[in-house]
């Protein structure tokens, strides 16, 4: 079907951009500056075409993966192999579309280093768009870890004062995790001869074995995802990254972690997955609750959305380990939901930001008397954190509830309180920030978004909306895929207990 | 057709929010810089010069002192929005269309019997879980798409003359057209989430109209506990659907419906609790309904809802969106009738609420709390109609309400508009001769609610509790007496109010000189709804609660097959006590607030703990803020500062970091620069090292 390698030019030509913007933007003076940026948008935004051609030819009734190409590589067994399914194809177009929001939004908040920084942002996306598209162990352990060195020079180069704690913060809370999980992949390695995915989706991997690897995995991504109680480097990064650093973050590099689960954790070990259910459970219950409350007390407009970020991947970890459709495509979705109003909502922040410099949440007040277009899209943003019907945020989090509910009926109880709590922290926030007279002398002058930062925010209004009144574009690309993982689940599991019973 | 009832209020909504967004666009310019210095890519405002932002400056500067507290909005510093008029237009011409097209729909359906099920397109589709837009219409329906569209085109035409100062009108119509249409959505609604879709869209339209001035810090906490109290009953409401999925496989009422009779004697595990799986999911649901319909226990946001514009109180606090619970019982009556348990709480917090609201609207002063009490009160007794069986006769008095609770709120909207933005009725008095028309139509809604023969209320109410009397529900007793005794407290509130208001010696001159009857935008539609309140009742009894309920509701609601029959088998005499009793509210009223003045003064001097018990609202206010939100607070901040600051950095990154910090600075100490030291250690370990090769190696 495809005569050319179209994943692997998605993945890399971010690349090329890197070499265009340095051969054609040498030098820091304006001009460079100009030509740098206006190279990395189009970078992004061609890749972004590319990555729409995939959705044209992916078919969505195949379980297989597509696109895929293979070349040898560094050993027997350890190949370049690249492929997409419904599962990760949803991963990639969200990358790639949100790139070019990321660039607009450092357009001019990113005076220092422009190249540097430009550079930076296009190799994280090869590494990001390679993490999802990796049909390989190393591979995606490359991909994967790769991703840490982009994102921790962009907060330890241009991020807040006390970038230098955060990013100390963040690569060590990840590289625990890595360490444990590049174990395991030899481990795996050593069992299988492989590190090939699809095979090792189909070997028998020994139930002791199972329950190791699945605990070394599950270092390394809850960390990502990030789960209480290592959640804590992540209101620090968020703090002190750039504004495009805090989306990227929340939208895309949170993701990984639930890839992760889906890819490996619940199709490679399906029986340790069933066993530590009900552990997943329990922090999947305790982010939810604990991280609102504590959203609801912050006083850094920042942080109070990165801990509501921490309890919607509550929600997403609920929903995959529930193992049932509904909970597994629920957990799909809040992930492409919230990477878009996670996304958004931080640059909301970056806009105010920009004009105030100070996040502090008791700065602002009264905004919608003079900024009407923020006023409306932050109130969008607001509704779908919020879980509003309507708004892409509901699908997700009814969807993972609803899935979850035969399985732990005590867990959809306690979850289903986030419901309330999102309430108080997101409408509290609004408050504070948007409603109320406009007194505070510093404010008296702040204006309205500009075209530019309209062109960030409105077309993920009109995705947020699409996607709450017509999910299915995303459910379907991902419904053949996440019924196959389903039903290998539930067999591997099912086996296991009617072994059981005939002892 | 259905479609165009449904969604011309989204249209206008979206017409008056394009509207709104570029007026307020036009006042307020774009530039990402406070100085000013650059607006490049600016558009649209750049073609306004620098001396439109000195202007907008002082208009700030002037705008944002409110008075405290008056229900009118802002003064007339700031100029109307640009196309506030068109946008008027183009809502409430809108609405009407819909409203026209309703009553032909419910003639259609009602009596014609062509019910529809129109399906839109697909929703949420994963595995079994088969989720579409589909509007729904039965007779169910079409009597709220009546209420719905009446009620809310007459609230829209009265807010062209309430509104006529309001600098935002725009906006407030987008809200008000945006309410209709969630509340179309949930009415329409053919499965439990479109449902839910609906719900929470009324809860957020509700949110921002509550809200709607936005610069009141009284009006933003209103709105925000609004809608977090809503979304308590919300959580029972999701799980009762995650119940309902999880028993039958559908969300759809047709398959719930015909799969409900096969669940009888299924339990659910609930916390090692096996209670009945339909009575639970039943409560669950009614949970939900409790929020939405502020029932005991969760009433406590819609007195404060009452920080709104009036004529939003009277649309959604009053006609329409509180009786959204109501509705929903009623939609799910062939669970509910299969769920005795449920159906006796339903009663229970029923008839609690009536009587426990009408006890506090003793003794309010401001005008709207106390038709907002009453309007608690009232939704009260129409679930005591939902638990004893009798859904028509529920819906009945939802019906005929719409109608004379909207009228006593526009009713109240016109007093307060004549009086200036003066909301309290201890400084009104004798207003009947400034604002006689007022005064008749309030009149009138007062005898409608009080349940004066022949007028709406009588009809409805009377035949609500003959149903807690009939019914064989193990609360029908107690329901009986608390409605009866509410029928009572309800007159005497509903009189208080007249007699305070219209009668008496003013109380403040230069208001009562002031007062002046309000513009024909105003007057129209409250003369609508009172004549409504009057026809609403009798030709509509028979298909409510008589023989031609079984005709006219058909498949649209599952009746206890035994109430109406009941309810006729009810002994004459006791058919009069509701009467009686409100004549003994009226009596006492004009008694107390007429005659003897002084007396309801030392009343509240001699039982000042009763007293204030009531005034305060039975405390429930105080009981929440002591019992859930603080702790909330500082268990928020104790699992921050404790939690995440202390437990887990302490032992997590921080203190990994600090003790690498200690063991360095241990290592740092051992390099102390002195020759001997260094020397020393070496012989050390030079001494171990031979040691080690004498006995380790020489050992093997």
């Amino acid at each position: 079907m495809t005569t050319w390698p179209i994943l692997f030019i998605t993945t890399f030509l971010p690349i090329l951009g890197v070499a265009l913007i340095y051969v054609m933007a040498r030098g820091s003076d304006e001009v460079a500056n100009r030509t740098t940026r206006w190279i990395a948008l189009w970078t992004t935004l061609v890749t972004f075409a590319v990555s729409l051609i995939l959705v044209w030819r992916f078919d969505p009734s195949q379980t297989d993966f597509q696109f895929v190409e293979k070349g040898t590589w560094l050993a027997t067994g350890i190949n370049y192999h690249m492929g997409v399914d419904g599962i990760s194809l949803p991963f990639v177009i969200l990358t790639t579309a949100l790139m070019p929001f990321c660039i607009i939004a450092s357009w001019k908040s990113i005076t220092t280093r422009v190249r540097e920084y430009m550079i930076a942002f296009l190799v994280l996306e090869t590494l990001m768009v390679g993490t999802f598209c990796a049909l390989d162990l190393v591979l995606f352990y490359l991909f994967f870890e790769g991703g840490l060195i982009p994102m921790f020079l962009i907060i330890g180069v241009w991020g807040g004062p006390r970038r230098v704690y955060a990013s100390f913060k963040f690569f060590l809370y990840t590289l625990l995790g890595s360490v444990l999980m590049l174990l395991a992949i030899m481990a795996l390695y050593w069992n299988g001869g492989t590190t090939d995915i699809p095979t090792l989706m189909h070997t028998a991997v020994p139930r002791s074995l199972q329950t190791w690897a699945w605990l070394a995995f599950f270092a390394s991504f809850a960390v990502k995802m990030p789960m209480w109680p290592v959640h804590t480097w992540l209101p620090d990064a968020h703090v002190e990254a750039p504004t495009a650093g805090s989306v990227i973050l929340a939208a895309i590099l949170l993701k990984m972690g639930g890839y992760g689960f889906l890819r490996f954790s619940l199709p490679m070990f399906p029986l340790a997955s069933h066993d530590f259910a009900p552990l997943i459970f329990t922090l999947s219950v305790i982010a939810i609750i604990y991280t609102s409350l504590v959203a609801m007390m912050q006083e850094d407009m920042k942080k109070l959305i990165a801990y509501s970020s921490v309890a919607h991947m509550g929600f997403v970890t609920m929903g995959i380990f529930a193992g049932t459709i509904q909970g597994v495509a629920g957990g799909v979705f809040q992930m492409i939901s919230h990477g878009i109003v996670s996304g958004a909502l931080f640059l909301c922040v970056g806009i105010v930001y920009d004009r105030m410099h100070t996040r502090e949440i008791a700065a602002y007040g009264g905004l919608v008397n003079r900024m009407p277009l923020y006023a409306l899209a932050f109130m969008v943003f607001t509704m779908a954190n919020v879980g509003l019907p309507g708004t892409s945020g509901f699908i997700g989090e009814f969807m993972t509830l609803l899935g979850i509910f035969k399985v732990s009926l005590p867990t959809t109880f306690f979850a289903t309180t986030g419901v309330i709590l999102s309430a108080c922290y997101a409408l509290w926030l609004y408050r504070k920030i948007i409603f109320g007279a406009l007194v505070k002398p510093t404010l008296m002058t702040i204006k309205d978004m500009t075209f530019r930062e309209c062109l960030t925010l409105f077309p993920l209004i009109a995705l947020t909306i699409w996607f709450g009144v017509y999910p299915k574009p995303v459910l379907d690309m991902s419904a053949a895929s996440v019924q196959q993982l389903v039903n290998n689940y539930t067999t591997a599991v099912t086996a296991v207990k009617a072994a059981a019973l005939l002892q | 057709m259905i479609q165009a009832i449904v969604f011309l209020p989204l249209l206008g909504a979206i017409l008056a929010g394009i509207i709104a967004v570029v007026g307020a666009h036009g006042r307020n310019l774009s530039g990402d810089t406070v100085e000013h210095h650059d607006d490049a890519h600016g558009h649209g405002a750049n073609s306004h010069s620098t001396t439109a932002i000195d202007e907008e400056a002082s208009v700030i500067h002037e705008s944002h002192d409110e008075p405290g507290h008056d229900d009118h909005g802002h003064g007339p510093t700031e100029p109307a929005a640009a196309g506030s008029r068109a946008a008027e237009l183009i809502t409430t011409g809108l609405l009407f269309v819909s409203a026209a097209l309703s009553w032909f729909t419910f003639v259609d359906v009602g009596f014609l019997h062509h019910d529809a099920r129109i399906a839109l397109f697909p929703w949420i589709v994963s595995g079994d879980l088969q989720v579409s837009w589909a509007l729904r219409v039965d007779t169910l329906t079409a009597v709220m798409l009546v209420v719905v569209t009446t009620v809310s085109s007459l609230v829209h035409l009265y807010s062209i003359g309430y509104m006529d100062e309001d600098p935002y009108r725009p906006r407030f119509f987008g809200y008000l057209s945006l309410f209709t249409f969630a509340m179309l959505m949930l009415v329409t609604a053919d499965n439990l989430v479109q449902l839910f879709f609906g719900w929470e869209g009324v809860g957020l339209a509700s949110y921002l109209l509550i809200g709607f001035w936005y610069q009141r810090p009284s009006a933003n906490a209103a709105a925000i506990k609004a809608f977090v109290v809503n979304r308590v009953g919300d959580f029972g409401f999701a799980l009762g659907i995650f119940a309902v999925f999880a028993l039958i496989g559908s969300t759809d009422f047709e398959t719930i419906f015909a799969g409900a009779p096969g669940l009888a004697g299924k339990t659910i595990d609930f916390f090692g609790w096996h209670p009945d799986a339909l009575t639970l999911a039943c409560l669950l649901l009614f949970m939900g309904a409790m929020g939405k319909s502020a029932q005991f226990l969760l009433h406590t946001w819609l007195p404060d809802a009452m920080e709104g514009p009036t004529p939003v109180s009277a649309l959604i606090h009053a006609a329409t969106m509180v009786t959204a619970g109501v509705f929903m019982v009623a939609r799910l009556s062939p669970l509910f009738e299969l769920a005795p348990t449920a159906q006796a709480f339903v009663m229970f917090i029923g008839a609690t609420t009536a009587f426990f609201a009408a006890t506090i609207g003793l003794v309010q002063n401001d005008i709207k709390r106390i038709v907002a009490y009453s309007t608690c009160s009232q939704l009260g007794y129409m679930f005591v109609a939902m638990g004893a069986g009798a859904y028509s006769v529920g819906m009945f008095h939802l019906f005929t309400h719409a109608f004379f609770k909207a009228l006593l709120f526009l009713g109240s909207g016109s007093v307060i508009y004549a009086m200036h933005h003066e909301q309290d009725i201890r400084n009104m008095g004798g207003l009947w001769r400034k604002i006689p028309y007022t005064f008749a139509v309030m009149c009138i809604g007062t005898l409608a609610l009080t349940g004066f023969p022949m007028f709406a209320g009588y009809f409805s109410k009377d035949a609500i509790i003959e149903s807690a009397y009939a019914s064989h529900n193990p609360l029908a007793t107690y329901a009986y007496v608390l409605t009866v005794v509410a029928a009572g407290l309800t007159s005497f509130y509903s009189w208080r109010l007249i007699f305070k208001t219209f009668f008496g010696e003013p109380h403040d001159q230069g208001h009562y000189e002031a007062a002046h009857e309000s513009p024909l935008w105003m007057l129209i539609p409250i003369g609508v709804l009172a004549a409504g309140s009057i026809l609403s009742g009798f030709p509509f009894r028979e298909l409510f609660a008589g023989q031609g309920v079984e005709e006219f509701f058909r498949e649209s609601v599952k009746m206890n097959p035994h109430i109406l029959e009941d309810m006729e088998q009810m002994p004459h005499w006791l058919g009069y006590l509701p009467f009686v009793m409100m004549v003994i509210g009226f009596v006492i009223s004009y008694v107390f607030y007429i005659r003897r003045p002084y007396l309801p003064v030392e009343l509240a001097e001699q039982q000042p703990l009763l007293y204030k018990f009531l005034l305060n609202k039975w405390y429930f206010d105080e009981l929440y803020d002591a019992v859930l939100v603080r702790p909330a607070k500082w268990l928020g901040r104790f699992l921050w500062k404790k939690g995440d600051g202390w437990l887990i950095d302490g032992l997590g990154p921080d203190g990994v970091s600090a003790r690498v910090l200690d063991v360095t600075r241990n290592v740092v100490k051992i390099q102390t620069g002195y020759l001997y030291h260094y020397a020393f250690a070496m012989l050390i370990g030079a001494a171990g090292l031979i040691t080690w090769f004498m006995f380790g190696l020489g050992g093997q």
